[in-house]
């Protein structure tokens, strides 16, 4: 193996290591530490200056009562639980209103998509935070939605809606509602017309041969596309900060209370700790069903 | 074309509806006289001539773009390192283990980025400002710029840099003179995906940087938790513009790319025959 190879790989390969497993590292060991009032606000801190004794003394400090504590204050279970439901529904809904939009830009014709890709990818480029910033407007109570409402004689009270789980419901779909038609799309492009055609030919209604031939062949572009806005759904800071208001529970939002507001590093950490577990399945999953899909197109 | 039915145009409609009417909404009444967002009071530019004069909004600014486009760079020379290792690369020690930290990120979190980096940060004793948040920008974006180059790197015919170690190129000679350029859109949509990355970025931002920087999502989040206001709009309005004229410039560009190489094409046809 010669130098310049050496390089090539090392220098990526180190600035990972350093910058993101040791970070993880760290996360974990002050998981097991205790909350002190100093700086860094935990103990033990590794000293070496005390030679062996210092690190036998530093790892006899170590412990899982954070995570202990986790489970005995319901309000971590509830944050964990209420985090899987929002992400669940929300994942769901994001399908229901993306593979109409998805199976649509499929059908329409070779020239007009290039752009309605653009359409879509667009939103993906414009800020996040400004995407959901915008829900504000709409969704409170003098709001542009209540107000056309209300003049509308639909209601005769503003509805609440900000600050409540539907609120984060909306701003969920809306901003991953790109990571969903993509993947869809891909799959109902690639898809053969013929077949369709075949089963009408044999007497198919329009309706079944959706059921029968085309949901199933986009399987794959559902399944990625519902992990892509399920994971990160899952740990959501912003969407339940600014949308959800102090009713809607996310661990995101309790892991970023904990350490900014509490200043409680090492429950944080095992907060975080925790939550990396959870993901770890359907992260799995996902790269499972994106092999397949790769040997599928091999 | 034969199923282009009501159905789908419905759905196409309806679709891109819900995605620009809330976008469209918060950039007219960025034009809002009023200080109340929802009540409209005529027509006004004030908003703007407010923006630009506050001066923390425009700080917050200088260290986003700063941020930006110091760890868009690094990232994608890292990155693009990173995806010829995984594609070009053969066997290594620890192979897996690389090619597990080019992905994890991309499903990781934002606040356990964040905070394992903070912690990072804390427990080497590096004080917290811009080449934190610039450290954890780079971390994170470079993944992104190696998936989209290995993407490209994986389709292009690689027989092409074999022909020119062949004919005597030395390994870094063939790269830059054959595969850079084959590879160049890749590299600078990379470029560009983690730019926008770190330009949006509130989460890991806000864990790194610490009480002495503030960036301008930092600086969005704090004034938008506390309401909407018309100074955001404003804001928001321009940074839709600037991402609209950049995708829309890049796909004419692209499409140009494409149509000169057909026409490269055509004409290496007709010289054969």
């Amino acid at each position: 193996m010669n130098l310049a190879r050496r390089t090539l790989i090392g220098i990526p390969y180190l600035w990972l290591l350093l910058l993101f497993l040791v970070p993880f590292g760290i996360i974990f060991k002050i998981s097991l530490s205790d909350y002190a009032v100093s700086i860094p606000p935990y103990t033990p801190t590794l000293d070496l200056s005390e030679g062996w004794q210092g690190i036998r003394g530093f790892f006899a400090a170590l412990d899982w009562e954070n995570y202990v504590f986790l489970t005995e204050d319901d309000l971590y279970w509830r944050a964990y639980l209420s985090s899987l439901k929002i992400a669940v529904i929300s994942t769901f809904l994001t399908l229901l209103v993306g593979y109409p939009i998805a199976y649509g830009m499929a059908k329409a014709a070779p020239e007009w998509r290039p752009m309605l890709m653009m359409l879509v990818i667009l939103p993906f480029w414009t800020s996040f935070l400004i995407r959901v910033y915008a829900w504000i407007g709409i969704l409170s109570n003098e709001g542009y939605l209540n107000q056309l409402l209300l003049w509308t004689g639909i209601i005769s009270d503003p509805l609440q809606i900000m600050n409540t789980p539907t609120a984060v419901y909306i701003g969920i779909v809306y901003t991953y509602l790109p990571f969903m038609i993509l993947p869809i799309y891909a799959t109902l492009e690639r898809m053969d017309d013929s077949l369709l055609e075949a089963a009408e030919d044999l007497g198919c209604s329009r309706l079944s041969a959706f059921w029968i031939i085309t949901l199933p062949l986009s399987r794959s572009g559902i399944i990625a596309g519902s992990f892509l806005v399920f994971i990160p759904a899952l740990g959501e800071f912003v969407i339940p900060s600014l949308l959800g208001g102090s009713s809607t529970l996310m661990i995101g939002k309790v892991l970023w209370e904990e350490f900014f507001s509490n200043r409680d590093w090492p429950v944080a950490s095992a907060v975080a700790i925790i939550l990396l577990l959870i993901l770890v399945i359907p992260i799995i999953l996902f790269q499972k069903n994106q092999e397949k899909n790769q040997e599928a197109d091999a | 074309m034969r199923r282009f039915s009501w159905f789908n145009a419905t759905a196409l409609t309806a679709g891109f509806a819900f995605l620009y009417i809330p976008m469209i909404i918060l950039v007219i009444y960025s034009f809002n006289e009023s200080r109340l967002v929802t009540v409209w009071a005529g027509f006004s530019t004030h908003w703007y001539g407010e923006l630009f004069r506050d001066q923390a909004f425009l700080d917050a600014a200088w260290v986003t773009l700063r941020v930006a486009f110091v760890s868009s760079t690094i990232a994608t020379i890292l990155g693009t390192m990173a995806a010829y290792v995984l594609v070009r690369g053969g066997k290594f020690m620890g192979r897996t283990l690389f090619s597990g930290m080019i992905y994890a990120p991309l499903v990781m979190p934002e606040v356990i980025t964040g905070l394992s980096l903070l912690l990072l940060f804390i427990s080497i004793g590096l004080d917290r400002g811009i080449f934190t948040i610039i450290l954890a920008h780079t971390t994170f974006s470079m993944c992104y710029v190696s998936v989209v180059v290995s993407s490209r790197l994986v389709s292009f015919d690689r027989s092409v840099e074999e022909a020119a170690l062949d004919l005597g190129c030395t390994p870094f000679d063939a790269f830059k003179s054959v595969t850079l350029p084959l590879i160049a859109p890749a590299v600078i949509a990379g470029w560009l995906l983690a730019f926008t990355l770190s330009l949006d970025d509130l989460v890991i931002a806000s864990f790194t940087a610490g009480p002495s920087a503030t960036t301008l999502p930092i600086k969005i989040f704090s004034s938008v938790r506390l309401g909407v206001s018309p100074e955001i709009n404003a804001l928001s309005t321009i940074l839709i513009l600037i991402v609209t004229i950049g995708v829309i410039s890049a796909s004419l560009v692209s499409k140009r790319r494409i149509v000169q190489q057909q026409r490269d094409e055509q004409m290496a046809e007709q010289a054969q025959q």
